[in-house]
């Protein structure tokens, strides 16, 4: 943002925010640091060697392809329920006027300001009481909470901007509830979607806490890291993955925000 | 001869609310018909029940013949202009124009002819590659109305389509409008709220009030002989007299209406001139407004710019020609 003719800011301000940034991002760095270093009991500072022999390890350790195809699964499927879900809602609240609209959208978007945890022993003694055994289902099922949450946020902001008669006129012209769905709707909310499927993506992805309560033996990718962390063997191999993991979360999030930069507020993004 | 549409004893309820209370309406194949009303009327509402968005409650609708009670939006050959336009805003002109024969299954050579004839036919000509932003609202309004006679609709239905416009494109439109269905033959139900828009437009008036017609007739029917005080009120500034004052003139115990033109300003208490004092003076251009209080009954004249006028407050003396005098149905 710039704006003309206002004074350029104090030094000190300039420093302070500076600082701010580093104190942010500097220990990202050091991470992808630590993905080099020679030493793999414990992180010494300097590294005393570098190396990029972890890449090939990681590459052939198992376990780790096997965290990082369950992450995968998990949050292309939680996004895809999501999509379905929170589209529809979204269309119920912003479209018709019922009894209790107002609570639905305080409902739905509930999980999200629920601490991770709360949603977790919730769930788990949901599942433990109606008998579900631990599985990929679960995961999903506890990741959906709050992918339907970022998805509805961004499609109710799209619908919203979007006239109602503009279906009408669809339906008008002789479109039926499908041809108006696929041909004015979905155009219209198209960028929301992916914007709010990237997000739930990138949101399930890394998401630990609610996981750790919903999964059984199995490892999700962070939750494979947390594990490596607490027993060391080929550290940085953890580092490499955390690095993959900055990557596949980074790039929908900022693709997301380009997509919706002109208008729409990426609304539950904090979680 | 078969009715464009034909309402029988229509009712649209909304939970306690009678949008539409038993309404009958014929409404000949060709003709510019104006729904006119002010807003709540249910003028609208009976809109939507011919295009299909709302279902009568009671009574039924017919549209050429055919019952249309159930029948969906996209099964009637009837087309809207809406009051907002609704163009999609992810499609260029071109493709809103042809949306209806695309969903149809019309081809692609074929469906963007007929789009580019529909565009030259509202003025647009050229216009097929903008997006609906890049247009003025006077060119949109063209497009919405474009976009509904590509489909060669029997009825096109009109909601306040010239609401959104300032006043010089109005006049425009509303010259424009009326030959483009003087052309086209195509039966125009037209919605509107403005009483000058409706008599200079429709080939008949259909007059709304809480849901119920008031009155149909031609613009010179509703204008010069309205049935009711609120027709007499809301079509024109016609002055509504009571049945007292009215008996004087006519001898019978009725409600009446006086245009404020046909009131005549004198000075002197000659004849059988009504007693009254100017109360304001209006400035309108072609024309002067006088607002008048003839013994507590509150009256508008109308004269014509350049007349000598008396003075605010001063005593005056009304005369009128007592054919002007139109006596209403109403009971008194």
């Amino acid at each position: 943002m710039r704006s003309d003719g206002s004074p350029s800011a104090p030094l000190g301000l300039k420093l302070a925010a500076a600082g701010g940034l580093l104190f942010l991002h500097l220990p990202v760095l050091l991470i992808f640091i630590y993905a080099f270093t020679t030493e793999e009991k414990s992180f010494v500072w300097p590294p005393p060697g570098l190396t990029t022999q972890w890449f090939a390890v990681t590459w052939n350790r198992p376990d780790v392809w096997e965290a990082l195809s369950l992450s995968v699964r998990v949050a292309a499927i939680s996004t895809a329920v999501a999509l379905v879900l929170g589209t529809l809602c979204a269309a119920a609240v912003s479209r018709t006027r019922f009894f209790g609209r107002e609570t639905i959208s305080l409902l739905v978007i509930l999980p999200i300001a629920l601490p991770g945890i709360i949603t977790g022993i919730a769930l788990r003694s949901a599942f433990s009481l109606a008998e579900i055994p631990f599985s990929f289902w679960t995961i999903v099922l506890g990741h959906a909470t709050f992918c339907v949450v970022v998805v509805y946020n961004n499609a109710v902001a799209r619908f919203r901007r979007t006239s109602g008669s503009m279906i009408e006129a669809s339906m008008d012209l002789g479109a039926d509830g499908f041809q108006t769905f696929r041909y004015v709707v979905l155009p219209n909310i198209a960028t929301a979607l992916l914007a709010g499927g990237m997000l739930a993506f990138a949101l399930s992805f890394d998401e630990v806490i609610v996981t750790t309560f919903t999964a059984g033996q199995q490892q999700t990718l962070p939750i494979w890291m947390l594990e490596e962390l607490i027993r060391p063997r080929q550290r940085p191999v953890t580092n490499v993955v955390a690095m993959v993991v900055v990557l596949v979360t980074l790039l929908p999030i900022l693709l997301a925000y380009y997509l919706t930069r002109d208008g729409d507020q990426i609304a539950g993004s904090g979680k | 001869m078969t009715s464009a549409v034909s309402f029988q004893k229509v009712s649209r309820h909304f939970g306690n609310v009678r949008a539409v209370d038993m309404v009958d309406l014929d409404i000949v194949p060709g003709e510019f018909f104006a729904m006119l009303g002010p807003s709540g009327s249910g003028k609208t509402t009976c809109l939507r029940l011919i295009a299909g968005f709302e279902q009568p409650t009671s009574g039924s609708i017919s549209i050429f013949g055919e019952r249309a009670e159930g029948v969906p939006p996209y099964r009637r050959n009837v087309n809207t202009v809406f009051q907002d336009y609704a163009l999609f805003p992810h499609l260029n002109v071109l493709d809103n124009v042809a949306y209806g024969l695309m969903v149809r299954g019309v081809g692609k050579p074929e469906r963007q002819k007929a789009a580019e004839e529909a565009l030259s036919l509202v003025r647009l000509p050229g216009y097929g590659a903008r997006r609906p932003s890049q247009l003025s609202g006077g060119q949109r309004q063209r497009v919405a109305l474009a976009r509904a006679l590509v489909n060669q609709p029997k009825v096109l239905l009109l909601d306040e389509p010239l609401g959104a416009l300032d006043l010089k494109l109005r006049e425009n439109m509303q010259e424009e409008l009326k030959s483009l269905q003087k052309a086209l033959g195509i039966t125009f139900v037209f919605v509107t709220h403005d009483q000058g828009e409706a008599l200079s437009m429709a080939d008949r008036v259909a007059v709304f009030n809480d849901g119920k017609i008031m009155q149909i007739g031609t613009p010179e029917d509703i204008y010069q002989r309205p049935k009711t005080r609120f027709v007499a009120d809301f079509v024109g500034s016609s002055n509504v007299l009571p049945p007292d004052f009215v008996q004087r003139y006519s001898g019978q115990h009725r409600w009446g209406s006086l245009r404020p033109e046909s009131i005549r300003i004198g000075r002197s208490a000659k004849g059988d001139g009504v007693a009254a004092r100017l109360v304001s003076t209006n400035y309108l251009g072609a024309t002067t407004r006088l607002a008048l209080d003839a013994d507590g009954l509150r009256l508008h004249a109308i004269v014509p710019a350049g007349a000598t006028l008396p003075k605010e407050g001063e005593a005056v003396v009304l005369t009128f020609n007592r054919d002007h005098l139109h006596l209403m149905d109403e009971p008194a």
